[in-house]
């Protein structure tokens, strides 16, 4: 640490989200030299627990262990499963995966919109999109009878069904998202103070994304085309007609700041329509599962020898779930990767060179999911030169009006 | 990127001729899915742990390995760790999973840092120090990360032998804060 410089802690109560994550800012005026950051405190040994039950009680475990990326951790830990014990998934079955993943994306991309909207102090937008969100939310509902925790996912299928009876209503709710999309993009990429707050802030350059492992729209808002549901296929990614989403397709080039971010997430959720579309179109017939029987199933998983690894496309980037099955009730390993875990050590570069204001934006950028990323519980004595949350939206809150002067 | 895209076969046999024996056990798995039955492709090999490091330099001749993360595996007399990494990725459906799983023995397990070559792999690296009890030699950060500063030495979570949580999860009054 030079002289200049002082640090300044920044949780384990979030600066950006309602999540816990330290950070250890050094500071030299208002401009940040030094980040370094401690995560865990919500680990909760999911891992572990999940080697002292079975594969189909593993599944709701699964599926709690992210509140927004409940489809994404099943489907990637069936998957892994799947390929270890050598079952294979009725066609129809991964279609219905396909649309519920979409949903979840088009959800989850709102909810960030939102919270970005919320952290440059723009709260008007925050209640827009969050009514706007409600449309997907019901649909939800509508077709897996839950919100938020789906249940829709068992290993070798899927278990309930979409019917035709239910497609006016996601056609609907479709053509809904059509409408709104260029009323989002118009306050998003329009609005000056939007841009203000989000052009060339928190920079990540492709080189950087690349040699940080980062994933998802992080990863791509920097050039790095690498989305799991276009280069490898899984679910009924394989048939879609579909290309990866770049910020280059709206403004002709990458930067890599918050703006791209706000791109990519946005060009997404279109994406994701345009996915349900052309899933109801040619959704195929047949059964939902494999093995309907839990008993079998069980039985059938009992015996299984192998690995194998799972990968899905969760909103935040690539969720990866190893499983090992080695002839036993309960699986030998299961190792869980969220987007986050990877999104964490590009938080350096982007932070570096900000000001302090810029935090909340910048951390909320990669839609960080704490839950996700950690997994066993942990006590933290209290610190006292704590800058929390409403401190720094404040602040955040400040910067934006004083641009505006 | 404009090199030309090897397929799997074309390129567990690049990996062969360059490493020789020290690439054991590759296998070629396939799985197709969907109404097309597009196809995704993984590959597992089993490696030295000497070579490893060598391996990853050499995978950045097809492409920048992105690394998705190390797994690990507590086989009783050793420790497995495997690193699941993709290349070709950008290129629709001809992405390949590569997964090298790497043995080290329960008496020593080190194994090189690969920060070097990838420097996002230090978190991952970090996790397997302190949940497997593995010594990752030149580590540039080798603090804890998940696992809180008052969780007891030498108690590795991932662990199923007498290091492992069982003992303290069971008793867990006795733990020393």
């Amino acid at each position: 640490m030079s002289k200049m410089s002082y640090s300044i802690p920044i949780g384990p109560i979030h600066p950006a989200l309602k999540e816990p994550v330290m950070f250890e800012f050094e500071i030299e005026g208002e401009r940040i030299v030094g980040v370094d950051f401690k995560v865990g405190h919500v680990h909760r040994g999911i891992e572990w627990i999940g080697t002292q039950k079975n594969p189909l009680q593993i599944l709701p475990i699964a599926e709690r262990i992210c509140g927004i990326c409940n489809i994404s951790h099943p489907i990637a830990f069936c998957m892994a499963t799947e390929e270890a014990a050598g079952i294979e998934v009725p066609e129809r079955a991964q279609y219905i995966r396909t649309i519920t993943a979409e949903l979840e994306r088009i959800h989850s991309h709102i909810l960030w919109a939102g919270v970005a909207a919320h952290e440059i102090g723009f709260d008007s937008v925050l209640y827009l999109t969050w009514r706007v969100r409600e449309k997907v939310l019901d649909l939800i509902e509508y077709l897996t009878g839950n919100r938020i925790t789906k249940a829709m996912f068992t290993v070798g299928g899927v278990r309930r069904d979409i019917t035709e009876e239910q497609y006016p209503k996601i056609r609907e709710a479709l053509n809904y998202y059509k409408e709104m999309f260029n009323k989002l993009k118009h306050v998003f990429l329009d609005d000056k103070t939007v841009k203000m707050r989000s052009r060339d802030c928190g920079i990540l350059t492709k080189k950087e994304a690349l040699e940080l492992c980062a994933v998802g729209p992080t990863a791509r808002a920097s050039g790095v085309k690498k989305d799991v549901r276009v280069d490898y296929a899984y679910a009924a990614y394989g048939d879609l007609d579909m290309k990866t989403v770049t910020p280059d397709a709206v403004t002709g080039e990458v930067k890599g700041d918050v703006y791209d971010r706000i791109i990519v997430r946005l060009l997404e959720v279109a994406q994701s329509v345009d996915i349900i579309e052309q899933c109801i179109d040619n959704m195929p017939s047949g059964d939902l599962v494999t093995e309907p029987k839990p008993a079998k199933l069980l039985a059938l998983l009992r015996k299984a020898v192998g690995e194998g690894v799972g990968r899905a496309e969760a909103p935040r980037g690539e969720v990866i779930h190893y499983v090992k099955l080695t002839g036993e009730e309960h699986p030998y390993t299961w190792k869980v990767r969220a987007p986050t875990y990877n999104n964490l050590m590009p938080w350096i570069p982007m932070l570096m060179g900000e000001q302090i204001a810029d935090i909340p934006i910048v951390a909320a950028s990669t839609d960080p999911c704490m839950s996700c990323t950690n997994r066993v519980t942990v006590v933290k004595k209290g610190r006292v030169d704590i800058l929390d949350h409403e401190h720094l939206h404040k602040l955040s809150v400040e910067k934006t009006r004083r641009l505006m002067q | 990127m404009s090199k030309k895209l090897l397929t799997p076969e074309e390129l567990v046999k690049d990996l062969k001729q360059a490493f020789k024996s020290k690439i054991k056990d590759a296998k070629i798995e396939r799985r197709a899915v969907g109404v097309k039955k597009k196809e995704r492709t993984a590959l597992w090999l089993k490696a030295d742990k000497e070579s490893l490091h060598d391996i990853v330099k050499h995978l950045k001749n097809y492409d920048y390995p992105h690394l998705a993360v190390v797994s690990g595996n507590d086989l009783g007399k050793t420790i497995e760790l495997i690193y699941h990494f993709t290349v070709y990725y950008g290129n629709p459906l001809q992405e390949i999973l590569i997964n090298i799983s790497v043995e080290l023995p329960k008496e020593k397990p080190a194994i090189p840092t690969i920060t070097d070559i990838i420097p996002g792999a230090l978190v991952t690296e970090r996790e397997k120090q302190e949940m497997l009890g593995v010594k990752i030699e030149g580590i540039p950060d080798g603090r804890r990360i998940f696992l809180p500063d008052d969780f007891p030495e030498d108690v590795y979570p991932w662990r199923k032998d007498e290091k492992g949580p069982q003992k303290m999860v069971r008793d867990l009054y006795e733990v020393k804060k």
